[in-house]
This record gives C-alpha cells, sequence and structure tokens, in this order.
C-alpha cells in the first residue's frame, strides 16, 4: 500500500522552528507536536491517548485529566472561562465513563487583572461544580507581569471512579458500530468567535458550553454497551471521527445531511467560509455503540434535556483504518479529514 | 437555511445530471474559472454526477495561488518590520514564499492580523497612529472595489499610515493566455460569477467570439454549477458560442457601475505576473500615481525584492487546467497542506488543496 498519511506509523518531524497558533487547534500539526515531541519525550505510550488516563490503584480504576483554558474573550454568550474550566474537566472524565469525584485548579494571573473578574470566575466555577456534584478540592496561584499572561488562564485537573466492567476506549470501536452526537453541533465555536471578530447576527448564537457526565451516566445506566465517548471540542466532529477512526484501525462513514446544525450556526459558517463539522463544542459528546443499541442510545439521551437533539451521524465500517469518508445530500461523498492548521476566513 | 438549502437539492441536482446526460453526444471539457467553484464541485462531488463524456478542468482563479511569490516574500519583508501591523485575509497566511509564510514570521513576534475587510484595516489605522498599517491588497475584480473604497477613504482623511500591498487581478486575459495556448483543452468556461457581478458580462464577448467558446457566468452552489454545465454542453450540442448568464440573480449584463468607478478612480490596468504561470499582459490593477502614497511595495522599498518558487511545484499547470492535482507527483507526498510546496495546497480555494481535503484517494479505493 502507498503511503497514506492517515496511517503512516511514525510522526512527521516537526517542520516549523517555533510554536504556531495551529498546535494547539486540534488538527494535524497539534498531533504531530504531541506524537512527535511530547509522548517521545516523556515515554508515553501514543496507544493509551484518550481523553482521560485509566490508573489502577487499590482495586479501584480512577481517570484521570487535566486540561488548561485559555479562552478569549472569558466571558461570551452561554458561558464564562470560569464555567469551561470546570466542565472541560468532567467531561473528559466523563469521556472515559467515569464518576467525577474531585478536581483540582491552578491560576495563573496577570497583574492588573479585577478582583471583581476573578471573583465572577470563581464563583462561576463554584455554580459549575455544584451543578456537576463534584468538589474543587486543592489549587495554586501564581501571578505574572502584566502583559506576560492574557488576564487569567485557569488549568484544572480531575479524578473520576470508573465503574466496574465499564470499558470506554477507541480500541474498542468496531466495524457496524453506530455513531451518534448529542446534540447540534459548533455553537460554542461561533458564539466565541461572535464576540471575538465583533460578527452581529440577528439570533446570537449561545455557546453549549456545559456538562455532559449525566448524558454518559445515562447511557451507561441503561445498560448499553458504550464502546467509546469523546467530546468534540477543539476541531470539531471532524477531528473526533478522523482520532477515533485511526486509534481503532477501522474506516468511518458519516452523514452530511444527519448532522444536526443550528440555523444560525451554519448561516455564521457561511458567511465566514467554516465549516460547522471542524467547529468545536463544549456541551455534547460522540458515542460509539454497537448498531443494534443506536435506537436504544438515542431515545435515552433525548429524554434529558441537554440530549434532546441527539442523532445518529454514521457508522463504522471496515474500509481502509483511519478514513473517514461523509455522504454529501446530493448522495455522492468524500473524505472528511483532519484540519490543517486553524480554520481561517477565506477571501470572497 | 433559506437561499443555500434550495441550492442543494438532491432531487433537483439529479435531474439537472439527467439533463446534462440527455443533452451531451461527444466529449467536452468545460474549465471553470474560480476556486471557489472547484471547491464547491469537489466538496459537493459534483463530478461524480456528471457522464463520462464531460470532464471538468479546474481554473486559475484564485486569488491567493496566483499571487507571485516575489510578493509574498515582500509582504513577509513588510510584516517582520518593527511598527508594522501586517493585515490579511485569513487565507494568505498560510501560502508559502520563498522560505516561509506569514505564519511563521508572525509566531517570531510580527503583528499579523486577520482581517474580513480592507476597511477593518483602515479603522486600525484611525486607532493606532503610532504604528504602519498595512492591508494585503489581494484579489480579483470582486475584491478590488473594497480595496478601492479603502484607499480613496485613506486619502479623503488624510491617514498617512495607511497603505496596501497590491496583488489584484483581472478574469479575462487570463481566459485569452488560456484560449491562446497551444496546449488549449478548454471547450467551454464557467466564468466566476462573483467577479461578474462587479464587473459585467459585456467583456467576456470579445473572448466568446473571437475563439468561438461558450461562456457560461456561473454561480457557486451545487444547482448553480450543475445548470451552469447544462447550459455550456447545450452550447457546444448546438455549435453556439454566446456569453450567457446562469447566476442573473445577482449578475447583470452592465455589473455594478459604481464598484466599477471606484475601481477605475484608484487602481490602473497593469500586467502581472501570475505565480507559476508567468507574466500575462494586462492582467492587473496597480494603484495609480495619484495614490502612489499608499503603495506598501514603495513605501517599504521592497518592490525589488524577488522569489523563488519551488522547482517541484506544478501548481502552474494545475492553474491552466493542464495536470489534475492528484497527477502531480509531489501531491500528498513531499506536498501536503501542512508542508506546502505551492500556494494551490493551502489556500481555501486551490485545487490541490481541495483534492487533498475531500478527494484524496481514487474513487475506487473508496470503502
Amino acid at each position: 500500500m502507498s503511503a497514506d498519511p492517515l496511517t503512516l506509523a511514525c510522526p512527521r518531524p516537526l517542520r516549523h522552528g517555533t510554536v504556531q497558533m495551529a498546535h494547539g487547534g486540534g488538527g494535524r500539526l497539534m498531533k504531530d507536536l504531541i506524537e512527535g515531541l511530547f509522548l517521545p519525550a516523556l515515554g508515553a505510550d501514543p496507544a493509551n491517548q484518550h481523553d482521560s488516563a485509566v490508573i489502577e490503584a487499590g482495586g479501584a480504576r480512577l481517570a484521570f485529566t487535566t486540561d488548561g483554558f485559555v479562552v478569549h474573550p472569558r466571558v461570551f454568550p452561554g458561558g464564562d472561562l470560569g464555567e469551561l474550566a470546570v466542565y472541560g474537566t468532567v467531561n473528559d472524565l466523563a469521556m472515559a465513563g467515569a464518576a467525577p469525584l474531585a478536581l483540582s485548579t491552578a491560576f495563573i494571573l496577570e497583574e492588573g487583572l479585577p478582583f471583581e473578574e476573578l471573583a465572577a470566575l470563581v464563583a462561576s466555577m463554584k455554580s459549575a461544580a455544584d451543578r456537576c456534584g463534584v468538589r474543587l478540592v486543592t489549587g495554586d496561584t501564581k501571578v505574572v507581569d502584566r502583559g506576560k499572561a492574557d488576564g487569567v488562564f485557569i488549568t484544572t485537573a480531575g479524578i473520576g471512579l470508573v465503574p466496574a466492567g465499564v470499558e470506554i476506549h477507541p480500541r474498542r470501536v468496531r466495524p457496524g458500530d453506530a455513531v451518534i452526537v448529542s446534540g447540534d453541533l459548533g455553537r460554542h465555536g461561533i458564539a466565541v468567535m461572535s464576540v471575538r471578530e465583533g460578527l452581529a447576527f440577528e439570533s446570537p448564537v449561545i455557546s453549549d458550553c456545559g456538562p455532559v457526565h449525566h448524558l454518559a451516566a445515562a447511557l451507561l445506566d441503561a445498560g448499553l454497551d458504550i464502546h467509546c465517548l469523546r467530546d468534540p471540542t477543539r476541531g470539531g466532529l471532524a477531528s473526533v471521527l478522523n482520532e477515533i477512526a485511526t486509534a481503532a484501525g477501522v474506516a468511518i462513514e458519516a452523514e452530511e445531511a444527519a448532522v444536526p446544525v443550528d440555523e444560525a450556526v451554519a448561516a455564521a459558517c457561511e458567511i465566514l467560509g467554516l465549516d460547522p463539522l471542524y467547529v468545536a463544542c463544549e456541551g455534547r459528546l460522540v458515542a460509539f455503540l454497537p448498531e443494534v443499541q443506536a435506537e436504544r442510545a438515542l431515545a435515552v439521551l433525548r429524554a434529558i434535556p441537554e440530549g434532546a437533539g441527539a442523532a445518529r451521524i454514521g457508522r463504522v465500517t471496515k474500509g481502509p483504518a483511519g478514513r473517514v469518508t461523509l455522504r454529501t445530500p446530493l448522495g455522492t461523498s468524500r473524505l472528511l479529514d483532519l484540519l490543517s492548521g486553524e480554520q481561517l476566513p477565506r477571501i470572497c | 437555511m433559506r437561499f443555500v438549502d434550495e441550492f442543494r437539492d438532491g432531487m433537483a441536482a439529479r435531474s439537472l445530471a439527467g439533463a446534462i446526460r440527455r443533452t451531451v453526444t461527444r466529449p467536452w471539457a468545460l474549465m471553470e474559472v474560480c476556486g471557489g467553484q472547484t471547491h464547491a464541485i469537489v466538496r459537493f462531488g459534483l463530478d461524480e454526477l456528471l457522464p463520462p463524456e464531460i470532464s471538468l478542468i479546474h481554473g486559475p482563479g484564485c486569488p491567493v495561488c496566483v499571487t507571485p511569490v516575489a510578493l509574498i516574500d515582500q509582504a513577509l519583508a513588510i510584516a517582520a518590520r518593527p511598527g508594522v501591523i501586517f493585515c490579511s485575509f485569513g487565507d494568505m497566511l498560510r501560502v508559502p514564499g520563498s522560505a516561509e509564510d506569514l505564519l511563521s514570521v508572525k509566531s517570531r513576534g510580527a503583528d499579523v492580523r486577520v482581517v474580513y475587510s480592507p476597511l477593518d484595516a483602515l479603522a486600525l489605522a484611525r486607532q493606532r497612529p503610532d504604528r504602519e498599517v498595512v492591508f494585503f491588497a489581494v484579489g480579483f475584480e470582486t475584491t478590488a472595489p473594497a480595496n478601492a473604497l479603502a484607499v480613496a477613504q485613506a486619502e479623503r482623511e488624510g491617514l498617512r499610515n495607511f497603505s496596501i500591498l497590491v496583488s489584484h487581478v483581472r478574469v479575462p486575459p487570463a481566459l485569452e493566455a488560456i484560449l491562446a495556448s497551444p496546449r488549449r483543452r478548454v471547450d467551454a468556461f464557467l466564468a466566476a460569477g462573483h467577479v461578474c457581478a462587479v464587473m459585467g458580462t459585456q467583456e467576456y464577448l470579445p473572448l466568446a467570439a473571437k475563439h468561438h467558446v461558450p461562456i457560461v457566468v456561473t454561480g457557486f452552489e451545487p444547482l448553480d454549477l450543475l445548470q451552469g454545465i447544462l447550459m455550456a454542453v447545450r452550447q457546444l450540442e448546438e455549435g453556439r458560442a454566446e456569453v450567457e448568464n446562469q447566476y442573473a440573480r445577482l449578475v447583470k449584463a452592465g455589473g455594478n457601475r459604481p464598484a466599477q468607478a471606484l475601481i477605475t478612480r484608484v487602481f490602473q490596468v497593469e500586467d502581472r505576473d501570475w505565480r507559476g504561470i508567468g507574466a500575462i499582459p494586462s492582467s492587473g490593477f496597480g494603484l495609480r500615481e495619484a495614490y502612489a502614497g499608499f503603495d506598501a511595495g514603495r513605501r517599504f522599498g521592497v518592490r525589488e525584492i524577488g522569489g523563488r518558487e519551488s522547482p517541484d511545484c506544478q501548481s502552474g499547470l494545475v492553474l491552466q487546467g493542464l495536470l489534475k492535482p492528484r497527477e502531480c507527483p509531489a501531491f500528498g507526498t513531499t506536498c501536503t497542506p501542512d508542508q506546502p510546496l505551492g500556494a494551490t495546497m493551502v489556500s481555501s480555494e486551490g485545487a490541490c488543496a481541495a483534492y487533498y481535503r475531500y478527494r484524496r484517494f481514487e474513487p475506487a479505493e473508496a470503502p
């Protein structure tokens, strides 16, 4: 077989001499950075990549994850940086099937940040943690000179308990699985971008920022054989499907018309030249499970307000490993690739 | 979504494809001029709906792709100057110059910003009188009026810290060059709808008559393109060579007169180099002498900077419709969107980027 960039075993060397924005964008460059620099340097096993690591300790299985939050603007329609820092980590734990136990948090504060703003963010963190039934139990504070950070950066880490018998990992995804999303896609990215770029839409787009651990728990409680879960954050649904297809050595076929996208999000994407399949969500999950259980899973999700828009968007096939194809509304099909660099608005 | 879904309807698309199949009796090669059309064709898989007699050739209408390497190098030199805020449409940031791109310069500390309009750059110049604000004025006739407006406005306000680096190109001379080439393969053109919304359709009449080639002004949605193809095929089958307007909901024969007046006021027609293709007479716009003070090339003394194209990049052949992206030996191997040899691989309207992103594998390989 010819060299296929999706399945090349060895990571490509990092070409650029410096870190670029796209190295944090969830696309191909970030994959290169992780696989070409972090994993080899830290001696980590690339096969274990998932939203949380699962560690066995004293007979229990603990999920463990961490995440840094640098979103600008810090307050956006539907949420703020504080909530995001809690939900992001709770959601990453949930993607391993874990019930969140406790979170830590570290603040990097820029000299000159008004206390009023900091207090509001921390209050948001507290109410988000209460909503998720998780406690913030330890933390750290650093202050840097004015100009050395963008107001405030928040890092959280979390641990959660994985129930016995639950095994949620990309390697369990297999041909015949259905792919389900818990709601419409792309709200968070467009909500943030509309504030950041000063774009005004007739009906404002509200971020989907919120927890999904209860959605994951409901799927598990229903006795469904969930093979894998992922939250489509940076890089959106397209990145999730590509990562899973590569990690599981399968192909995935998605149906463009079946992917739920809010009208205002779709319109914003049309104007900006963006593809909603690559735009970030912060309160959605993608589930992989046996096709025969798909209808039940949809019913379980739709019974919960945050899952009301759940939809089945594709299936896993035996095709070439790592290949994701999209069937268009015209009945034709095309590749759905990992993003190269950041999505950039077009000229005309 | 209204005004979008109607033009992506699967039933209507199949019915138009059926009409094309019933009309065609022999092979025809159609060139869609605009990169936006190329992306729509590949993204929606429109070529899969067409009968085998119809081949689509992807044209040179991607402004990012045809911007000469020398100009990218000049942009990099200006952006790297202390005190400069370099503004550009997002598309240009990843386009490789001789050695690097604007994103690399940005990552080393240059103030490079993505804007959505030249008027955003103008606003920045007003807010920051202490900085030199430069806008990378790239594009076909579509973006020329807004860039002309920005310059005219800057002059009226006496803004001395605003300038533009101009790389404007014009469609008709490029079509003339393609038609005059001894390697010509094109039987008909789907002209770029948005260019014609500004310029109208009249300037295509002499081309159609001289070269006896049908030219159908076409939009960008799947049904626009299929209808444009049908109109072109009907002309070819009937032996006609006319300028027709599929995109009548936006394009008038006379075009947008106030926009044309702005262009004429600020710009003059000039010879211009096209990346990968070479010099084409009268194929660009440059600033008139009266506006020379807004010419970033002059202001920063970078006009002598020349560029060096990768010897392995065949984007010139791709842009002239002489090579399909997948036929290039570098495609997907030494040339990818992350490590591009040429602009066609990174621009969102570039043909190579469209094939890499949507159609990297042979259809037969599809699962």
